[in-house]
């Protein structure tokens, strides 16, 4: 008889059952709209009609959407890349884990302060935080691949040498895989951000969306599946510096100007607490100021990502468990499963901000389409991960002939405990998206953020961002200490997650 | 595996796209110096962006044909985007609300309110009620909104935002959420108006001249939703401009813009805002505005 543990498969489900309980009467989860399914139906019928007329601003779109992708990704490869190489020192850590704490569309609307529309805000929002992840996964990588290089190499050869010949040879096809993952996150990241404002995917998709015209909203999604679904083909290495030049063009570069004085306003002006700047105020008002700031907006705030990160994290196991046999060869034959793996594509793809987007439409911004986004998402992620595992195990030779025996009693205890490892990894990104989805209006500390920023009181925004940070960093923290826990009891083996999850 | 054929044909490929990239090169830079000395506008995304791209690019013909420069006008997301564009120079000129104009005149020292529509010192704001609600239109504040569902406009928003909420503290003493049993912000008034005909939300408050235009086009089903109560009237909308564009311009440059636009007769562009015409105006035009944001403490 086993010892019960929190750390167990079981402990950690039992924990998550009495959190989603103890949430569930006081979050608010109710549809809005007194009719949403005539619009959902308007919308269905456009998506079967997708109209592609208007080509013209489509690829203009498309091209910018990759372009901010393309030369982000480039920046933080490359700053990435550097950074893994000093990433043993804790401070370089620190610094790489505030900035990745940080979500794009965040630093979007900080850049737009001061480099406003132009498409520096748009390379940065996503270069920046986009770099602390590569140093991060990067030096993960470089302290997991042994590298039997190595002893090919001369002794007498210097550091550089050694490692360009004995090192970065071992290390380099998966960076080059990771990097290829990245773009795919890249371009999504660069769709959403014409929500703020950036020429990209997001902004037609916003402008056709309110104005109902459902069957461009289509025609735009489908480009950008295929987009997505062709990477591999287009992506090349002689097809980089193209890509690359490409890009640097298309930017809408002239467009408005950038100058030294505007950056130099935000930091010595707009960032500092209003207190500080009004007369005969000065230190005695911060406290007031902050107090306000704290009670009114970040408790508030904290209290509504908290409940959605955590509703979406059950919602998203839950959906994971019944989207994992669609792509199982277990469960179905070869048809069943393709077309398995086309819905998780679609999903996956999709981002969750998007997703998001479309159901507060319909809904109304309750918390029901945040949860049920980020479910659809990250349910899709995890089900083809441990879809994918399924396809490894060996099961006994006296299966049980029924599909729901083989499912509940062969299948999901071998891959359960992944699945739950699998889910925390995910946690971290749950809530930075979650936070982010108040800017659609949903309670979250997004919300308050982007009340601060359409008020122009930037000094306040940058606290309500920095609340995010901490509370993102905290999870991260929890989600790691509950990971280490479960390694060491042994109970939840966590196997490396595969790069899909960093 | 790759023959010699496929090959040759990918190396052709490779040299046409060669060929392209270079060309787009020389192109971007050429036009980059072209666009050194545009004259740039934005406004405030307070409507359908495709009835502001219809509206703002008359306009910009009209400008660039007067002024006898290059003129662009900058689609932007939000009220505060348009007040940053304009504060870090990245547009000179833009169409404010009132308290967008207000809060770019005061982030920019030395920029001017210098024309407006005839209607905008005596704007409104129109409280709507989807069909579901028993309420009859009436002179006074009608105070039995209270634990409704109630959508603002957008956030930074005179008509949508600002106004309404100055009058639901005064009736009620409290902020709209304490108010309302759900309070949104649907982004802007066409969209306002679609949120409360569906009946997503039971009141909404929407700019007057936005709802009269949409019903008059008819774009607004009004057996569903209906006009409740109508707002005293405040000053609204204007063309602001920024102090340094003589400078850059040349002088005497913010006068001719200012003459441009008071001169404004083509009924085709008159219509898309819609104004009669416009006529002058000033900073101190707005003071009821700074007031009021000030009460209500959207502005320190």
């Amino acid at each position: 008889m086993r010892t019960f543990s929190f750390a167990s498969p079981l402990g950690v489900t039992l924990g998550l059952i009495a959190v989603t309980l103890f949430i569930l009467p006081s979050a608010d989860l109710a549809i809005i709209a007194i009719d949403p399914w005539t619009e959902m139906r308007r919308f269905g019928l456009g998506l079967l009609t997708p109209d592609f007329t208007h080509t013209g601003e489509l690829i203009e779109a498309i091209a910018l959407t990759l372009a901010f992708a393309f030369l982000g990704l480039v920046v933080s490869n490359v700053a990435g890349f550097f950074l893994s190489l000093v990433f043993q020192y804790r401070f370089i850590q620190v610094i790489c884990a505030i900035i990745r704490s940080v979500h794009e569309l965040f630093w979007a609307l900080i850049f737009l302060q001061f480099f406003g529309l132009s498409p520096l805000t748009g390379l940065l929002a996503i270069g920046l935080p986009y770099s602390a992840i590569f140093a991060k996964v990067y030096a993960e990588i470089a302290e997991e691949t042994p590298s039997p290089s190595a002893a090919m190499v001369d002794a007498r050869a210097g550091p550089l040498n050694r490692y360009l010949y004995g090192r970065l040879p071992d290390l380099w096809p998966r960076f080059k895989t990771y990097s290829l993952y990245r773009l795919e996150c890249g371009i999504r990241s660069s769709a959403v951000l014409g929500f703020v404002g950036l020429p990209t995917l997001g902004f037609y998709l916003e402008t056709a969306f309110s104005e109902g015209k459902y069957s461009e909203v289509s025609a735009l999604l489908i480009l950008f599946y295929i987009l997505i679904a062709t990477i591999r083909t287009w992506v090349r290495l002689w097809t980089l510096p193209i890509l690359g030049l490409g890009a640097l063009v298309i930017l809408p570069w002239g467009v408005v100007d950038i100058e030294a004085s505007n950056v130099a306003r935000f930091f010595t002006q707009d960032i500092v607490p209003s207190p500080l700047k009004q007369e005969g105020v000065g230190l005695a008002g911060l406290a007031p100021w902050f107090n306000h700031l704290f009670f009114e907006q970040i408790i508030p705030g904290a209290v509504a990502t908290i409940q959605v990160t955590m509703l979406a994290l059950v919602a998203t196991g839950a959906l994971a468990m019944i989207q994992f046999p669609w792509i199982s060869p277990q469960f179905l034959g070869p048809v069943g499963r393709t077309a398995g793996h086309v819905g998780l594509v679609i999903l996956r793809s999709t981002p969750e901000y998007l997703l998001a987007f479309l159901l507060l439409q319909f809904w109304g911004p309750s918390m029901l389409p945040a949860v049920v986004a980020l479910a659809l998402h990250n349910g899709a992620i995890i089900g083809h991960l441990v879809g994918r595992q399924t396809e490894t195990i060996t099961l006994r030779p006296d299966l049980p002939r029924r599909r729901t025996d083989l499912y509940f009693y062969e299948v999901m205890p071998r891959v359960y405990p992944q699945l739950l490892a699998f889910l925390f990894y995910r946690w971290e990104v749950i809530m930075r998206e979650t936070a982010v989805f108040g800017m659609l209006g949903v309670a979250t500390l997004g919300f308050y953020v982007d009340s601060a920023f359409a008020e122009l009181r930037i000094d306040r925004a940058m606290v309500l961002i920095a609340a995010t940070a901490i509370l993102n960093i905290a999870i991260d923290q929890i989600s790691r200490w509950l990971r280490s826990v479960a390694r060491r009891s042994n109970d939840l083996t966590v196997s490396r997650p595969g790069l899909q999850l960093a | 595996m790759i023959t010699p054929h496929a090959d040759q044909l990918g190396r052709r490929l490779r040299q046409r796209l060669l060929t392209l990239a270079s060309a787009f090169v020389v192109l971007g830079l050429s036009a980059s110096v072209a666009v050194a000395e545009t004259f740039v506008f934005t406004a405030i995304p307070d409507q359908d962006e495709s009835r502001l791209k219809a509206r703002f690019g008359k306009v910009s013909e009209y400008l660039a044909k007067e002024l006898n420069v290059d003129v662009q006008y900058i689609p932007v997301k939000s009220y505060a985007a348009a007040v940053t564009a304009f504060r870090n120079n990245q547009v000179q000129l833009a169409w404010f609300g009132g308290l967008s104009g207000v809060r770019a005149r005061l982030a920019v020292e030395g920029s001017r309110a210098i024309a407006q529509g005839e209607e905008d010192p005596y704007f409104h704001t129109y409280f709507i009620a989807h069909e579901s609600v028993d309420l009859d239109a009436s002179e006074e504040f009608p105070a039995a909104i209270a634990g409704r569902t109630f959508t603002f406009g957008s956030k930074g928003s005179t008509s949508g935002r600002l106004m309404p909420e100055f009058h639901i503290r005064e009736q009620f003493g409290k902020a709209p959420d304490e108010v309302f049993s759900r309070v949104g912000f649907s982004g802007d008034h066409s969209r306002t108006i679609a949120l409360v005909e569906s009946g997503a939300y039971e009141i909404g408050a929407v700019n007057f001249k936005v709802w009269e235009n949409e019903v008059a086009l008819g774009d607004v089903d009004t057996s569903k939703v209906r006009v409740i109560w109508k707002t005293p009237p405040y000053p609204d909308y204007q063309w602001t401009i920024r102090g340094d564009v003589d400078e850059r311009f040349g002088e005497g440059f913010s006068e001719r813009v200012t003459a441009v636009l008071l001169g404004i007769s083509d009924k085709e562009i008159l219509d898309a805002f819609p104004r009669s015409k416009f006529v002058p105006a000033q900073n101190d035009d707005y003071k009821q505005i700074l007031d009021v944001a000030r009460q209500v403490d959207l502005l320190e």
